[in-house]
Parts: C-alpha cells; sequence; structure tokens
C-alpha cells in the first residue's frame, strides 16, 4: 500500500474538502447511525454496565499505574510459555525487529490480522522496502489495501466506501494481487464477501508467516487476546508456522479472569454484538497446534510521553472500540481521514497528539477537531474523559510549556497560529486587572452597536471561523453598568431584579 | 541502552506521581458488576443459549445424548458431506458409516484441510447470555485449525453440565495455557455499510446439537 499520512494537510483544511463530498457524507450518515442505534441495544441490555464501565476504567488505570510492574510480568509468562519478546521505542525500531525477523524464516510473503498498530508504524511500506509483501486479510482493509487508500475508521476502515466503489475496487484490482474477482461480480455483499474468500484462501493456506496485533495481553499468564469477526484472524494466528505481534504496551489486563470485563464491554460498544463471532486466545506456542514460533514486538512509540502526562494518560485505557467515532457530529461529518492518523475521531484527536507531539500543523489542529459537546465521553467504555484532555491539549499548543516528548522533558513552544487567540487572552487580562479601561471600553461598544458588522471583517487566519457565524451585537447597556444602575434604583437592596425588569 | 531499558526508563520516570510502595493495589478497582445477569435453572440456561446461538444465525438442534449419532448423521448427509474430520476422542459411533473419518493429526497440511467437507467436534464450554460455543483444544475438540478450515462445524455441547450463564463463569472454568476459540455464530462481516453477511473465512455452517443425558 503506498497511502501514507506524512504531509497531510491540517484537520480544518482536510475536513473543508471532506464536508463537501456529498457520497463521503452519506455514506458515513448511513453508518454511523446505524451502528449507534444498534449499539444503545446491546449496551441496554446489561443491567450492570455503568458498574462494568467503572471497573474497566478502573482495571486500565492500575494497569497503566504500574505499567513497568506488569510488562515484566507478562514477558516473563510469554517467555516462559516459549514464545520471544522484543521491545521496539519506536516505529523504526519495530519495523526493523519485525523485518529481520520474517528475513530469518526466508519467506518474502506475510499475511496479516487488522491492527492498528502496524498502521500506525508503517509497517507495510518497511516491509515492502526490504522486498517483503505483506497481504491484509480483513475484508475492510483488504477493500483499503487494493483500493490504495487509508483507512477512515478503526472497527471500519473502509466505512467511506459504498458497496458499488467496493465492487468496482475488487474488479480492478483482486487480479493483480492474487485470484481474480469472478466474472460478474454484483454489489451484493454477500457477493462481495465470497469474492474475498475466494481471493484470500490461497494465501491463507500457503502461508507460512502471520502478522498480528492484539486487543490484550494478559500479564499474569502471557495470554494474547484477538478479538474478530470474519475468522482470518484464526487463519493468521493458526495456520502460519511463524506468529508475529506487534502490541502497544498499553494493551495490558492484570489477570485472566479481569477479561470478564472487557469480553462483554468492547464487543456490545463495538460492533453490537453479545460477543463477536470468534475471539482467540493463545498463550506462547503449542505442540503441534497453531505456530511453531511465537515473537511478540512491545512497542512504545510515543505511548510513554502520553504516560507522562498525568491527564492526558487516560487516553491510554482506549480498547479501540470506536463508539466514540460513531457518535461524534464532528467525525459523523468530516470522515476518518482528515485526522491525519490511523487513530480517527474524538479518541484520536486526543491520542495521535500525545503520540506524534503537537509540533506538525496537522497535529495541533487534532485538539479543535471537536465542539466538546461530550457524546464520546458518555460512550465510553472506560470512561475516558475526552473533553476534558482536549481541552487541556488546546492549552498546550496555545500557550506551550513542557511535555515529554521521544522520552525527553521537552519545552514547547506556543503554535504560530494561535497568536490571535493568545493576545486576546493578554488583552483581557489586561482589562480584568484595569477595570476603568474595560468599562470605558465597554460603553464605547454599546454607544457604537448600530455600526457593528454583523461578521467580523477577519481576513487571513480568522476567515474559516468567522465566515459561518453572525457577531453577536453588543448589548446596550454593560452588565457593569446595569448593575450600578440597579443597585442605585434599588435603594441599596441587594437583590439584582430580573434582567426583564431591568431590560430598558 | 537497549530498547527495552529505554522503554522501562521512559516508564519508571513518567510515573513519577504514583507512589510505588503499595503496589498496584493502591488503585482500587470496584467489581460491583454482576456474575450473571439472571438467575435461572438448566431448562432456563439451555433455552437462552439456543436463542442466542440462534439470533446470530447458528443453527440450533436438541436431543437426547443417544440420540446424537442419528441427528449428526442427518446433518452430514444434507450437506452431502463425504470426508469428515473428527478428533480422536469424538466417539466412532458418532460418524454414519458412509463418510470418511479424517483423524486430525500433526502432518496434516492446511491445504489437507481445505478438501475436507465438514468437521465435528465437542466444546469445552457454553456461554448462555452471549450464545457462545468455546474450544480450547481437548481431546474430544483437537487442534484449532480443523475447526476453521472447513466450510462446515457440528459441535457437540453437553448440556447441562457444559453449559453457564456468563462470560465471568466461563473465564473461571477454562485454563488459559490452552489456546482458545470462542465461537458466536458462524464468521461474519460488516464491513460493507456495516450490513452483517454471515460466512467469509470460517465455516459458513455452524450447527450446534445441544445433547441432554438419557434417551429421547
Amino acid at each position: 500500500m503506498s497511502g501514507t499520512y506524512l504531509g497531510m494537510p491540517s484537520f480544518p483544511r482536510a475536513a473543508a474538502d471532506s464536508t463537501r463530498d456529498m457520497r463521503l457524507r452519506g455514506n458515513l450518515r448511513h453508518a454511523t447511525h446505524t451502528i449507534r442505534a444498534k449499539r444503545a441495544q446491546a449496551v441496554e441490555e446489561l443491567g450492570d454496565w455503568a458498574e462494568l464501565r467503572e471497573a474497566g476504567a478502573a482495571l486500565k488505570e492500575r494497569t497503566l499505574r504500574h505499567l513497568d510492574h506488569y510488562l515484566e510480568q507478562l514477558e516473563a509468562a510469554v517467555t516462559a510459555a516459549g514464545g520471544v519478546v522484543h521491545w521496539a521505542a519506536d516505529a523504526d525500531d519495530a519495523n526493523r525487529i519485525v523485518t529481520e525477523l520474517v528475513r530469518e524464516t526466508g519467506e518474502s510473503e506475510v499475511v496479516k490480522v487488522k491492527s492498528m498498530a502496524t498502521q500506525e508504524i508503517g509497517l507495510n511500506e518497511a516491509l515492502a522496502k526490504a522486498g517483503i509483501s505483506a497481504y491484509e486479510t480483513d475484508l475492510a482493509e483488504l477493500i483499503v489495501q487494493l483500493g490504495d487508500d487509508l483507512p477512515s475508521h478503526i472497527l471500519v476502515p473502509a466505512i467511506h466506501r459504498n458497496r458499488d466503489q467496493i465492487r468496482d475496487i475488487f474488479r480492478k484490482q483482486m487480479g493483480s494481487w492474487g485470484r481474480a474477482a469472478p466474472e460478474g461480480l454484483s454489489d451484493d455483499p454477500a457477493e462481495l464477501a465470497e469474492a474475498a474468500r475466494l481471493h484470500l484462501r490461497e494465501k491463507f493456506l500457503s502461508a507460512k508467516v502471520g502478522i498480528s496485533g492484539a486487543n490484550f495481553m494478559v500479564a499474569e499468564t502471557g495470554t494474547l487476546v484477538v478479538v474478530e469477526s470474519e475468522g482470518n484472524g484464526r487463519m493468521c494466528l493458526t495456520l502460519p508456522e511463524t506468529l508475529i505481534s506487534v502490541v502497544g504496551i498499553e494493551k495490558l489486563v492484570p489477570t485472566w479472569q479481569d477479561l470478564e470485563v472487557f469480553l462483554q464491554t468492547l464487543p456490545r460498544s463495538s460492533t453490537a454484538e453479545r460477543m463477536n463471532p470468534y475471539t482467540s486466545t493463545w498463550t506462547g506456542t503449542t505442540d503441534d497446534d497453531g505456530p511453531s514460533a511465537f515473537h511478540l514486538v512491545l512497542l512504545d512509540n510515543g505511548r510513554t510521553d502520553a504516560l507522562a502526562d498525568t491527564v492526558g494518560r487516560q487516553a491510554l485505557r482506549c480498547i479501540r472500540c470506536s463508539a466514540c467515532l460513531n457518535v461524534c457530529p464532528v467525525y459523523e461529518r468530516a470522515g476518518g481521514h482528515a485526522y491525519g492518523s490511523p487513530y480517527p475521531g474524538p479518541i484520536g484527536a486526543i491520542l495521535t497528539p500525545q503520540l506524534r507531539g503537537v509540533q506538525s500543523d496537522l497535529d495541533a489542529s487534532l485538539p479543535y477537531a471537536s465542539s466538546l459537546c461530550g457524546a464520546c465521553y458518555e460512550v465510553c467504555p472506560v470512561a475516558i474523559d475526552i473533553p476534558e484532555v482536549l481541552v487541556h491539549l488546546r492549552e498546550r499548543v496555545v500557550e506551550g510549556g513542557t511535555a515529554v516528548v521521544r522520552g525527553q522533558k521537552t519545552k514547547i513552544k506556543p503554535a504560530k497560529g494561535h497568536a490571535a487567540e493568545r493576545a486576546l487572552m493578554r488583552a483581557a487580562r489586561w482589562a480584568f486587572d484595569h477595570p476603568r479601561a474595560m468599562r470605558a471600553g465597554q460603553r464605547l461598544a454599546a454607544r457604537g452597536r448600530r455600526f457593528t458588522p454583523r461578521r467580523l471583517p477577519v481576513t487571513a487566519a480568522g476567515k474559516a471561523w468567522s465566515a459561518s457565524r453572525d457577531l453577536p451585537r453588543p448589548a446596550p447597556q454593560s452588565f457593569r453598568d446595569w448593575w450600578r444602575h440597579t443597585r442605585r434604583d434599588g435603594g441599596g437592596s441587594d437583590a439584582p431584579r430580573t434582567g426583564k425588569e431591568s431590560a430598558e | 541502552m537497549n530498547s527495552r531499558d529505554i522503554v522501562l526508563s521512559r516508564i519508571r520516570r513518567a510515573l513519577a506521581d504514583v507512589p510505588r510502595d503499595g503496589g498496584p493495589e493502591e488503585t482500587h478497582v470496584p467489581r460491583d458488576y454482576w456474575q450473571r445477569h439472571a438467575v435461572r435453572n438448566d431448562a432456563q440456561r439451555i433455552d437462552l443459549l439456543a436463542e442466542n446461538l440462534s439470533d446470530y444465525r447458528a443453527v440450533v438442534h436438541r436431543c437426547a445424548s443417544t440420540e446424537l449419532p442419528v441427528v449428526i448423521g442427518r446433518l452430514l448427509r444434507d450437506r452431502g458431506a463425504r470426508r469428515v474430520v473428527a478428533p480422536w476422542a469424538v466417539p466412532d459411533g458418532w460418524l454414519p458409516g458412509d463418510v470418511e473419518r479424517v483423524a486430525d493429526s500433526a502432518g496434516q497440511s492446511p491445504r489437507d484441510l481445505d478438501a475436507v467437507d465438514s468437521v465435528v467436534t465437542g466444546c469445552a464450554v457454553a456461554v448462555a447470555e452471549t450464545g457462545t460455543i468455546v474450544l480450547d483444544a481437548g481431546e474430544d475438540q483437537g487442534r484449532r485449525r480443523i475447526s476453521l478450515v472447513p466450510d462446515h462445524h457440528i459441535c457437540v455441547v453437553h448440556a447441562p453440565s457444559q453449559v453457564v450463564d456468563s462470560v465471568p463463569q466461563a473465564l473461571s472454568r477454562l485454563d488459559p495455557a490452552r489456546p482458545q476459540t470462542w465461537i458466536s455464530g458462524p464468521s461474519a462481516t460488516s464491513d460493507i455499510e456495516l450490513d452483517r453477511v454471515e460466512g467469509v473465512h470460517g465455516p459458513r455452517r455452524l450447527d450446534v446439537v445441544i445433547s441432554s443425558p438419557g434417551a429421547g
């Protein structure tokens, strides 16, 4: 796949394009509304949802607060069960490790289970450079790969494509990757799924190396868990001789029994099912069953930077259910690509700037890709307070400050584009400190009411924002003046009159 | 410093605010969620399992244990299955005489399995509240791949002993050291316009036979 996130425009620019794409908006609206309603129903079935959510949040919080302890425990358990554990500080590190592991097998093809972590590090591109072809096997990832495209949703990466677009991609591209699409393929979803089954079966049966991520790792037992629907995961996890799993260090849970929380909340919150069709669990290697070699690559790549931020840390609780995407009014209109990362939607808006820092225009714009309506927090099965982190990150973008970047304490300079915002804040601070000047300013505004334009005459920077918003008319009288006035008339009574009475 | 030391030292620096003396217990985990979502007798639990399995398009059959050969034989004949893979602990009597029984063996290749019509297995536990059967590579379940590559899976659940109410109950019965496959209906995808389509890579037909002790 040649799709890349490098050099993508900032969120507002990308969103301006995508919101004009009526087909994309139609696809997204249909998909997000369908899943929203189903999810609400699946959640309602459990009378203890609030308690499960609370336990899930606390379990993840405990894991994160003692991450070093649990990682060492996991490493020991995986090793004892016949697996090999590798540590990767960043994307290059991880790509180098995986490339070497594949080379050692002598193979030049690998099959892949859908994995956000490998998308994040650009593993397919790194393998391609080393002459290794990586085949995506999840149906949506296949659509994305064949269409030379980027995923736009955590759960349904090809959500931006509708059925006839998918049929066209299959007809045009399947042949050059392997078995071609059947003659006369229609846009019926069942027929499209059948075409994918036939196309990929050949790859599964001959694959010697599988690459996966994981939904959970159990520290106590060294067990990995992959939750899926199609069976492509099971194929990649059990048929090859070598299995390489690339997993973010935050994907831990302390004990096997703790899975009882997440195996209830994840499927219901994500696909709105009581349980997803297939869940695979494995611990190291098993004699004569599944791969004889198992490698676990533990990935940092910015996660410890997020961990160092006591407000932002909670983003690492995420179990990638994508419920926050499906309820987000901004995601529904802008689509996943505008977020410029494998992690779109509200969770992406707080995760990406923490993993990558806020130095680029795109990453600095992400904390603003939200109306702070709070719907994402309501549906989050691990209670991540996304609005709280958004506001926190906005402050970092505007004001700068210290943050940990690539493990180093770094002074962040205030972002360039926010000079006006900072100037405004400084002016406000000055005015509040100088009451006489403020009073004079307010009176001037009140007297000049008639001359106030409906819209702000801003050119350059603020134009996008002001073009679609009316300027509120200044009040005929400032609150301070009204207060003084009212107090005098009211003969010293402390109780202010209602606004209606004093309007004239 | 190698990457392991780098990552671990970054973590320790990042967690400077966390008191280290108490260990992980310093973070309280409230466990007020329920161990099951209703109190059910055996019959109610089995009914719920059947209902939820069917809801996700598994085909459910109920019979007395003595009727298993008849039921399994009929299901195989209906599919026109000629070659059937079954782990060694599946009784010979379960399979009709006119099908070729293929053993689950270490030397088998995925391609060999692709030439098999059906697979017959038992299970380790079944979860009523979610409509899930769990295979843990036990002697009547075999290697993970045999219930994956063939297009038709017949799974026998021994009721009431193997049926639990809930996910928490299932986990406490299972040994994480054994490789597991949790199956809830046949393989499916919602990747095209979030429309659920049954049958992608795993068996497209899943028959679950819930067998109760005694004669029919």
